[in-house]
């Protein structure tokens, strides 16, 4: 099986390529990057007027199997995920069981194994079942596979514990991604606290239920030299904590979701629970932070925290609605209208962000389209102009925080391990 | 003007203009309360629903008896006896409503936003009788009626709003209909009950009480709802009326003619003494009567509304 793309503008920062060229795949592999490639092969496809650039690394998603296979399943998210040009998926472990053990983490295998469309990697739980009460067995987890840890959606509110935490993954070389909230201090909110929480008469989440946390977490990481991640950044507070540390020279790095660099929290005031996540969607200026902060390469990462919930779930009063909203079907599309059209980033710097830098936070041999790598890559018609429609969603939750916003950009071919998994 | 919604949410959705139209559309309706025969056809052949999730005795007789002024048809249903028990979700109970072809219905409940949401939802006409801490129009319209019929006027009055502003729907329809209208609002609370940035709306705030009732040419007192968690921070109930209630010795050093005015029920003792909650500034029944005449309106220009939904 060969597949021979041609003209189209590749875009591989890892190589520092930007320019019109043919690439050719053979087997899982791509064999020749280079112009006019004369090889016939199997399968042709012509890119002219397109960008081809490494897949989507996309490092936070929930999948929700095993346990809430009525929001979503492997084969439903990766199918969604294959659609929006994501071609590796980190699974986040709050599932039910929660991959806080090896035979847990096997089970997810076996399934990733039957029904995942493209590459799934699994994140174990730092805690178990992410109770934060008890370590889990870290050693064990690895050898099962996990390639990170995390108790994402709680943090570990225990000082000594986290600490612990921090030194054991540093000892066996594994990455902690931390979930920054401090529950205390979210006291019970459901949105932003600021004038809008006031006006629609809801709780309000502080900057500092974040930022606190992610301070405590950096200076933990500073303290045991580990490698710290910190997910779903979205307020100027934890941006200039992370700087801080990045100058220190310590092995901190982030991620910030699309929502939080396209939404603000004006975006709240119909009640829409698509827009009512965890963090908040914050102010126009903690918007801006974040945009200044994928700019200037304090944010590393754009993930998508696709959090699926069925619509008995959402569509119900603000306050009692589940958190979260999905996202892989729309964050490539979401990143090429609000960073790239608006004219605040590169191409480059957007690939970088959505492909090369998570795959070097997570340690992963991929990002790049250097020859003789796995192939995994997109084909993308940028000014392709789209509307998202609920009823064109394939992910099996519809809790989209873009219903009906118009995006640029589009994926034409999605291509995992050498396969077309995707094809519009 | 003519009035096209065909719901009530809150007085922040609303124009000056559509303030006003209520006002002298419930002026109209006040008198048809004086008459031997309380009743006009305007809503005959229409049902007006009654749907309270939070308990609630003077909101919900008030708007009965403004439907049935009006010669609706009104029914009420009691959450801890209906379907919600059951697990019904808040929009299947709307829908099912819709379904008996009622025309209107008229929500508490305990959850901000559950009335915007419920009236996206459906195409009947949806009023909201207080929802969660965000708002309570029907209240306001009937404080500002009451203001405006005591006063002649709003635009340019002293208004003070006293109690606890953070967790009062009341408080932000009074903020909203009474700015719009030109009136200049002073919030005056604890620190802890003033809720975040409550100045954009325009009011100023105020933590000593005599300095914010100075000047005031009415006061609407918020009922302290202490049957409420809200946690230790909130002050307790003599602390309260030590520095928050509004006693005689208070008023006396206030404008003589100074309006009292309290949504009910009253905490006496708490927010206001006995002396000043039945004493001669006082409007508060006045209010009552004058609830009866705005909800009409409200139920009358709803029920009109020649809004097609979006």
């Amino acid at each position: 099986m060969s597949i021979l793309i041609k003209n189209g503008r590749v875009i591989d920062p890892a190589n520092k390529i930007d320019d019109i060229l043919d690439i050719l795949i053979e087997g899982n592999k791509i064999a020749q990057v280079a112009k006019n490639i004369k090889i016939a092969a199997k399968n042709v496809i012509d890119a002219q007027n397109k960008i081809i650039a490494p897949g989507i690394i996309d490092m936070h998603v929930h999948l929700r199997e095993p346990g809430r296979e009525d929001n979503e399943t492997v084969a439903t998210a990766t199918a969604a995920a294959a659609s929006g040009g994501v071609t590796t998926v980190l699974a986040m472990p709050n599932t039910n069981p929660a991959m806080d053990t090896a035979q847990n983490v096997e089970l997810l295998k076996g399934i990733i194994k039957q029904s995942a469309k493209i590459n799934v990697l699994i994140c174990g739980t730092i805690t178990k079942n992410r109770f934060g009460q008890e370590l889990s067995d870290f050693g064990a987890l690895k050898k099962s596979g996990v390639i990170a840890l995390s108790d994402d959606g709680a943090s570990v509110d225990n000082d000594v514990l986290m600490l612990e935490a921090l030194e054991k993954a540093q000892s066996l070389n594994l990455l902690t991604i931390c979930h920054a909230e401090d529950k205390v201090l979210a006291a019970k909110g459901v949105m932003n606290l600021g004038f809008n929480s006031t006006r629609l008469g809801l709780r309000g989440i502080s900057n500092a239920s974040e930022f606190e946390r992610v301070a405590r977490d950096i200076t933990l990481a500073g303290k045991t030299k580990a490698a710290l991640h910190i997910a779903h950044v979205s307020c100027r507070q934890s941006v200039l904590a992370i700087a801080q540390a990045k100058q220190q020279g310590w092995r901190v790095t982030c991620e910030t979701a699309p929502h939080y660099f396209a939404l603000s929290d004006d975006n709240l005031l119909g009640y829409d629970t698509n827009m009512k996540m965890n963090p908040p969607l914050r102010s126009k200026i903690d918007v801006a932070a974040i945009k200044q902060g994928l700019k200037d390469g304090v944010i590393d990462v754009i993930a998508s925290d696709h959090a699926p919930h069925t619509e008995h779930e959402k569509d119900i009063e603000f306050e009692r609605a589940q958190f979260g909203v999905i996202g892989l079907e729309t964050e490539l599309a979401v990143s090429i209208t609000e960073l790239i059209a608006s004219g605040l980033l590169s191409w480059k710097r957007v690939i970088e962000l959505l492909s090369l830098n998570p795959a070097r936070v997570l340690g992963l041999d991929k990002g790049s389209l250097s020859v003789g790598k796995i192939a995994d890559l997109i084909v993308i018609s940028p000014e392709d102009q789209w509307r998202v429609e609920k009823n064109k969603i394939i992910s099996k939750s519809k809790n989209c925080a873009f219903l009906g916003k118009n995006l640029v950009g589009r994926v034409d071919y999605t291509i995992c391990d050498g396969k077309i998994v995707y094809q519009k | 003007m003519a009035w096209n919604k065909k719901d009530l949410l809150g007085l922040e959705y609303l124009t000056a203009e559509e303030i006003n139209l209520i006002l002298d559309t419930a002026e109209s309706f006040k008198e048809v309360s004086s008459r031997e025969i309380k009743k006009v056809p305007a809503l005959r052949g229409k049902t007006a629903v009654n749907l309270f999730y939070e308990p609630s005795t003077r909101t919900r007789v008030s708007f009965e008896v403004a439907a049935k002024r009006l010669s609706a048809d009104v029914i009420n249903i009691a959450t801890e006896t209906s379907s919600v028990r059951k697990g019904e979700t808040l929009i299947d109970t709307g829908r099912n409503i819709q379904a008996l072809k009622a025309d209107i219905i008229i929500m508490r409940h305990n959850c901000s936003g559950a009335a915007n949401m419920l009236a996206r939802a459906l195409d009947i006409s949806v009023v909201n009788a207080g929802d969660g801490w965000h708002e309570h129009p029907t209240q306001a319209l009937l404080d500002i009626f009451t203001l405006k019929e005591k006063l002649g006027k709003i635009e340019g009055l002293n208004i003070t709003i006293v109690g606890d502003i953070a967790h009062s729907r009341v408080a932000r329809s009074n903020i909203w209909g009474l700015t719009k209208l030109g009136a200049k609002v002073t919030v005056c609370a604890p620190e802890i009950l003033l809720p975040l940035e409550i100045e954009k709306t325009g009011v100023k705030c105020a933590s000593n009480i005599d300095e914010a009732l100075k000047n005031a040419d009415a006061v609407n007192v918020l009922r302290m709802q202490f049957e409420r968690d809200l946690g230790a921070a909130f002050p307790e109930q003599l602390e309260y009326y030590k520095k928050y209630g509004i006693t005689e010795e208070r008023l006396a050093k206030a404008k003589k003619n100074i309006i009292v005015m309290h949504p009910g029920p009253i905490n006496r003792g708490i927010e206001m003494s006995s002396e000043v909650a039945d004493g001669a500034n006082s409007v508060i029944l006045e209010q009552v009567t004058n609830g009866i005449a705005v909800r009409m309106a409200v139920l009358f220009l709803v029920s009109q509304a020649k809004e097609i939904k979006a």
